[in-house]
């Protein structure tokens, strides 16, 4: 088992970070009355943790057996049937799943499970909830329609089924929904709280750490709990015992965008932009979100440019990142980019130095 | 649906008025509701308002008043958006409910009991305008029979051949006295107490949508016990503290690119929505604007591009880059950097 897996704290007792989150949850969770709930915050930041403390904690280990199923759905919809597969995660207790996988069908899902839910209701027999939980992870990719049809289910099952939405961010929620929840706000750990996660894995493998070397780890995470995790453990398998010096790589697909971005500084020119376009296809190819090489990107060319330019090619990246949203193609919209930022920085050159 | 379990409630259900002469500060429509309840005469009806105003408490206490619990069921029929499965399957639950004739009324354990029923299309905004379109004609074909009621948010989006078939009623958003009233009453049946600043608090953040209102109240019962602040009720309601905000409008006067690059990283790793930000960040800039000596088009120019990255982000734009772009185009407005950009 990975150690990203293998420390997940199991129960609100056990968190190493956002204790006092978890401390409030546990109060929350031992009424009957428990509103929805709504997640957020950076990924790699520990909710998906404290969700499954919370199901613990509501319904004891029970809710901990869970089963992996594909699940096949027919809804009639008028005047055709549609058929949606989904895999879906369950317990006695609780059903768990990611909607917006069904695409723009996505809201079919979600009625129909509520409304399953409602009539399965669990007896409300002494000392067990009379609900069922129903977990939606990345609540902020479900679809408008989707959202809007939480609305009234939310209110009229709620005394059967309650909700645990969970997504990145919350902006991407709409007013409507977030205001039926308690929102629940988990930021990214501070490096401090990582390090001290990361002495105390060490500790539990027996590990000898030398001075500063979780600190390292730390500041390369950019603030994500299970990225710190998972280059601790690589980091360990590479070489052990850890030398003051050893390096802590960045992920390959970071490196690979590093390259890029020295390529676009060395030349600006057609046949550079092809060479870079092969490149983002690469990444492209290999999952890596266009978002997430776009940034990267940015943040990479920012690192090399003077003052003056770096306020230009911002805004570039979030005038490009927004059309790319809007369109189909991926590729397009991160080459315009390129193609802009090779553009403005020729200009800049000419201007500087003739 | 099952039988309520009234304990298991959230608080929002559990204090949902039954009555319509309950439901607070929406007078218009109450007064013409509570003389249906005499004449039992009904038109059909629209409501819309922004979110938790009472729309849906509204038509569904008129509903159970008319008819009772016994009779209820068969006479009316709630649709909403989860229910919608596109204009036929709506056509054809109409159809078969509308179909069933009624009796010809007559008060039934102190219910009017009126000879019509009441179909309640709750969140009609998110109908297709087809769907709008079809139905017209089977409004018309019921219309003996039945009276509809719509829900939505944005009145806009209703076409108007369906809005001027209905009396229209806005629903406002709640005032401060209101919703301090509603809240006064739920604190003393759960037996909370609140302070007159978070009693001034509660009312500013909720912004008169007294849904949301209930449920900070509720979360920070739960999570802070029965004494309640204000602090309480900031920390479960999201608006952000104004040391974050400031922090970052600090960064953008400094005109250091990377320490406006530096807070606004934290400002995403903190999780903080950055659509509230950017409304926070607009009402700070408003309060500092006026003590200042940023020029008009300063000031236009900083707003104009708070506006477009709202937008974006309602578009699904990425959250970083946004609130990364605003950060700079404010620096550069406030350090009377050149607003054009020199190399495009
Ligand atoms: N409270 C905690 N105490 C100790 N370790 C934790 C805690 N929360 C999370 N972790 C560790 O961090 C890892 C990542 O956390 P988690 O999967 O909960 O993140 P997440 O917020 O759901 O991320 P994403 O949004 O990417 O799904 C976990 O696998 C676990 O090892
Ligand atoms: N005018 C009001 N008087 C009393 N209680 C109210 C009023 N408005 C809202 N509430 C409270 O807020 C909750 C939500 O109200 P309701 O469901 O009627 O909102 P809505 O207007 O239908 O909102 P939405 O547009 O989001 O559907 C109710 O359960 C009730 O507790
Ligand atoms: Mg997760
Ligand atoms: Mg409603």
């Amino acid at each position: 088992m990975l150690w990203v897996d293998k420390y997940r704290p199991k129960s609100l007792d056990k968190m190493l970070v956002h204790e006092e989150v978890a401390k409030n949850l546990k109060k929350l969770v031992t009424e009957q009355d428990c509103p929805h709930l709504l997640f957020y915050g950076p990924s790699g930041s520990g909710k998906k943790t404290l969700i499954m403390a919370v199901l613990r904690q509501m319904f004891g280990a029970g809710a901990e057996k869970v089963k992996l199923e594909n699940k096949t759905w027919k809804i009639n919809a008028g005047s055709r049937t549609i058929d949606l597969e989904l895999t879906m995660l369950s317990s006695t207790h609780h059903v768990e799943l990611n909607p917006s996988d069904a695409g723009f069908q996505d809201r079919y899902i979600v009625q129909e499970i509520i409304k399953e839910m409602a009539k399965n209701r669990p007896i409300d027999t002494k000392g067990k909830k009379g609900y069922k939980v129903l977990v939606l992870n990345e609540v902020d990719k479900l679809s408008r329609e989707a959202q809007h049809s939480l609305r009234r289910t939310m209110e009229k099952y709620s005394a059967s089924c309650r909700l645990i939405l969970c997504c990145n961010s919350s902006s991407k929620v709409t007013e409507a929904v977030r205001s039926r929840c308690l929102n629940v706000r988990i930021n990214a750990p501070k490096e401090d709280e990582i390090i001290s996660v990361l002495e105390f894995i060490g500790k539990k493998e027996g590990l000898q750490l030398p001075p500063g070397f979780a600190a390292r780890i730390a500041a390369q995470s950019n603030r994500s709990l299970r990225r710190a995790i998972l280059s601790f453990e690589t980091c360990r398998v590479q070489q052990y015992p850890f030398t003051n010096n050893q390096v802590i790589l960045p992920m390959d697909w970071e490196q690979y965008i590093s390259e890029i971005a020295s390529d676009i500084m060395q030349e600006q020119s057609p046949k550079r932009l092809f060479l870079v376009r092969g490149k983002l296809y690469e990444l492209l190819i290999n999952c890596i979100p266009p978002v997430i090489i776009l940034k990267r990107l940015l943040s990479e060319l920012l690192k090399k440019l003077d003052a003056e330019l770096k306020h230009e090619v911002c805004h570039w990246a979030a005038y490009y990142e927004h059309r790319m949203r809007l369109g189909q193609k991926a590729i397009f919209h991160i080459e315009a980019f390129v193609a802009k930022f090779m553009s403005i920085y020729k200009a800049f050159l000419i201007a500087t130095f003739g | 649906m099952a039988p309520v379990v009234p304990s298991s409630q959230p608080w929002v259900e559990k204090y949902r008025p039954k009555q319509v002469k309950d439901v607070a500060h929406q007078d218009e429509v109450v007064r013409v509701l509570t003389n249906t309840l005499e004449t039992t005469n009904c038109p059909h009806m629209l409501f819309y308002g922004p979110p938790g105003t009472g729309k849906t408490t509204t038509a569904l206490a008129i509903a159970h008043e008319l008819f009772g619990p016994e009779l209820y069921k068969s006479r009316v029929l709630e649709l909403n958006a989860s229910d919608d499965r596109g204009i036929n399957v709506v056509r054809t639950k109409i159809k078969d409910f509308a179909a069933v004739a009624v009796g010809s009324g007559g008060r039934q354990g102190g219910h009017p009991c009126p000879p019509y029923k009441i179909i309640i299309l709750d969140e009609a905004d998110s109908m297709t305008e087809d769907a709008q379109n079809a139905l017209r004609r089977t409004m018309e074909t019921y219309s003996k029979v039945t009276r509809f009621f719509f829900i939505c948010n944005y009145i806009s989006r209703i076409i108007e051949p369906l809005a001027s078939r209905c009396a229209k009623f806005r629903f406002k958003p709640l005032s401060e006295d209101v919703m301090s009233s509603r809240i006064v009453h739920i604190c003393r049946e759960e037996g909370l107490n609140l302070d007159s600043e978070a009693f001034s608090t509660l009312s500013s953040i909720s912004q008169g949508d007294l849904r949301r209102a209930i449920t900070y109240l509720q979360g920070a019962a739960r999570l802070f016990g029965s004494s309640i602040s204000a602090k309480d009720l900031i920390s479960v309601s999201g608006v952000i503290p104004q040391d974050a905000v400031q922090a970052l409008l600090a960064s953008c006067r400094s005109g250091d690119f990377e320490l406006a690059n530096k807070e606004v990283s934290n400002v995403i790793s903190e999780g903080y929505p950055v659509s509230q930000m950017l409304s926070q960040f607009c009402q700070l800039f408003e309060v500092i604007v006026e003590a200042n000596d940023i020029s008009d088009e300063q000031k236009a120019r900083i707003c104009k591009r708070l506006a477009e990255a709202d937008k974006c982000l309602v578009d699904g734009a990425d959250e970083y880059l946004q609130l990364m772009d605003v950060a700079s185009n404010t620096m550069r407005a406030l350090c009377n950097m050149p607003m054009e950009f020199s190399y495009e």
